[in-house]
């Protein structure tokens, strides 16, 4: 499979990164250096090979329903780039 | 007596003897990094301050008698991915150029509440990104070590964990921390001539790391000696209630286990390691650490990780797939970065194009396509099975032998500026440290000798799941028999 520059774009806007059409041949052209290379993972069997998701040492556990965190607004809101008051802010969303 | 040449394990026994104190040893490193940090760029956040007022404090401690915890007065770096409470932690972005963190990590409260020191924050590539330590914010890393006859060359020290390997090599820390995701101790270790483990996933809390692919991410030690490794890995290893990933299982003593005898343990050989293109002299130090370990008592036996060709293109899905989750979070509104836009979406996507770097948007971009509609069963899904397959290669192999051995890397250190143009060319020098990340088990590398040169070379010991006592017993036995003293060029006690 190879990306076309649309591909790219869609990608990127998925990401939500922005990129300038100069940058799209640069970008096409690793991707696509990539991808091309883990093609051959193609030539694998998998057939009836189960998905490992993780090591799988750790089972969930299960806990009482209770608070454990909390009264750290502050705390919470001290990174904010832009924050109001108790509120992280946003650009209008909603006309 | 050079305060900086000392050992983890030896500066503890001198801290108790009082033979020098904890503001002497703490003060020998940072004038260290405030003369060598300019050139090396080892550490990207330096606290002298803050380890000097907890230097005293450790004198305190040490002057009130026997149980000072292990770890009172040794100086460490930490790679700037650990949450440190109101410390800068950037993981080497300009998207948390700014970001101080209002919490500690585990791994980092479990070392301070042994009495550890941190003298600064090391830097890494952008993220944990990267196998050179080029790809940071705050600039690259440069590995202390010279080619013999050349000094001015400036060579990589590895990556991801390409600052702590320097701080540690150039006697800038005692220790430091890393993490591995795909060999990120464990390469920079052997391009910088000291130890480093990645412990068994699930052995040391993942909470308050910054994080790149969670399947995949284990923070472990690096330090000069295989007993420092084992003396900081027992501090920074334990269940935690807050990773649901962290293994409730009795964290051993470790320290103990470097000293076993190997009497009857079998070593396997992976033939798969054998790759097209290795170098001679990588091939002649695998030799010798096989000779090395048969004559310390084991029995070598070859084995078979057919799947082992895999874990490169594998890892170079798996590890951008999660990363392209784990990174969705830096979105300029909570916290890091904010480039205003007009809209929530123009928002987003300003502050992450310029808050990540290339490498980094290299890979979101790469993971949110190997995960997005019509692609997920082609790309990811075929990548977790293929996983599976290189897992079930270990489960095998550890059925008849109890560790294995092989190179950590298929060169030395690289020059900056080689291996840059392709992104592909750069991933191969995990080759031999991604597979080990796929199954989760433990592996070290340890310094067996120099290159032709003039540069160290590292050997892995891969073990069983939360079998680090036998990686360190065998990693132990190599040290042993190599008698590695070799010294970077670059050190605090040259002038």
């Amino acid at each position: 499979m190879s990306l076309d520059p649309a591909t790219v774009r869609r990608i990127a806007r998925l990401a939500r990164i922005g990129i300038d059409e100069s940058d799209l041949p640069a970008l096409q052209r690793e991707l696509n250096g990539i991808l091309g290379w883990i093609e051959q993972l193609n030539e694998v069997d998998i057939d009836g090979v189960e998905p490992m998701v993780g090591t799988g040492h750790a089972a969930l556990r299960m806990r009482e329903d209770v608070v454990t965190d909390g009264d750290a607004r502050d705390a919470v809101l001290s990174n904010a780039p832009d924050a109001a008051g108790p509120y992280y802010t946003v650009p209008k969303v909603v006309e | 007596m050079m305060l900086t040449e000392l050992t983890i394990a030896g500066a503890q026994g001198g801290l108790r003897r009082r033979e020098f104190s904890a503001t002497e040893l703490v003060g020998a490193h940072v004038a260290a990094i405030e003369r060598l940090n300019g050139r090396l760029n080892a550490f990207i956040t330096v606290t002298s301050d803050l380890a000097l007022d907890a230097a005293r404090r450790a004198d305190a401690i040490l002057a009130g008698g026997e149980d000072a915890p292990a770890l009172t007065g040794i100086p460490l770096g930490i790679k700037d991915l650990f949450c440190t409470d109101g410390v800068r932690t950037t993981a080497a972005s300009r998207m948390l150029e700014a970001f101080v963190p209002p919490y500690e990590s585990t791994v980092t409260a479990n070392l301070l509440a042994d009495g550890a020191v941190f003298v600064g924050k090391t830097n890494l590539d952008e993220f944990a990104m990267g196998s050179a330590n080029i790809t940071s914010a705050f600039g690259s890393v440069e590995n202390p070590w010279k080619r013999a006859g050349d000094e001015e060359t400036v060579l990589v020290p590895g990556g991801s964990s390409g600052g702590s390997a320097a701080a540690v090599a150039a006697r800038l820390a005692m220790g430091a921390t890393g993490t591995d995701t795909g060999g990120s101790i464990r390469q920079p270790a052997s391009y910088c001539g000291i130890a480093g483990i990645k412990p068994t996933y699930g052995r040391c809390s993942r909470w308050g790391t910054i994080a790149f692919a969670s399947s995949l991410d284990q923070a472990g030690p690096m330090a000069r000696t295989v007993e420092d490794c084992a003396i900081l890995l027992q501090s920074m290893a334990g269940f935690d209630v807050r990773d649901s990933t962290s293994v409730d299982i009795a964290v051993p003593d470790y320290r103990a286990a470097c000293g076993r005898s190997l009497k009857g343990m079998k070593v396997g050989i992976p033939a798969e390691y054998r790759v097209a293109g290795m170098p001679a002299e990588v091939e002649a130090a695998w030799e010798q650490g096989i000779a090395w370990l048969r004559d310390a008592g084991c029995e070598i036996v070859e084995v078979s990780l057919p799947y082992t060709k895999y874990g490169l293109a594998t890892y170079y899905i798996v590890a951008p797939a999660e990363c392209s989750s784990n990174l969705a979070r830096y979105d300029g509104v909570r916290f890091g970065r904010r480039v205003p836009g007009e809209s929530l979406d123009a928002l987003y996507e300003a502050t992450r194009r310029e808050g990540f770097g290339a490498e980094v948007r290299r890979r979101i971009l790469m993971g949110t396509y190997v995960l997005s509609a019509g692609y997920y069963d082609a790309y990811y899904l075929r990548a977790q099975k293929v996983r599976n397959l290189i897992r079930k290669d270990f489960e095998n192999a550890f059925r008849t032998v109890d560790v294995l051995l092989t190179p950590t890397a298929p060169s030395p250190a690289f020059a900056q500026g080689e291996k840059m143009d392709d992104p592909v060319q750069m991933y191969l020098n995990d080759v031999f440290t991604v597979p080990a990340s796929m199954a989760g088990v433990p592996a070290m590398s340890v310094p067996a000798g120099l290159s032709a040169s003039g540069l160290p070379l590292g050997l892995q010991v891969i073990g069983r799941s939360f079998d680090e006592e036998s990686v360190f017993a065998a990693a132990s036995a190599l040290e042993r028999a190599a008698g590695f003293t070799h010294r970077p060029a670059v050190r605090a006690e040259v002038v």
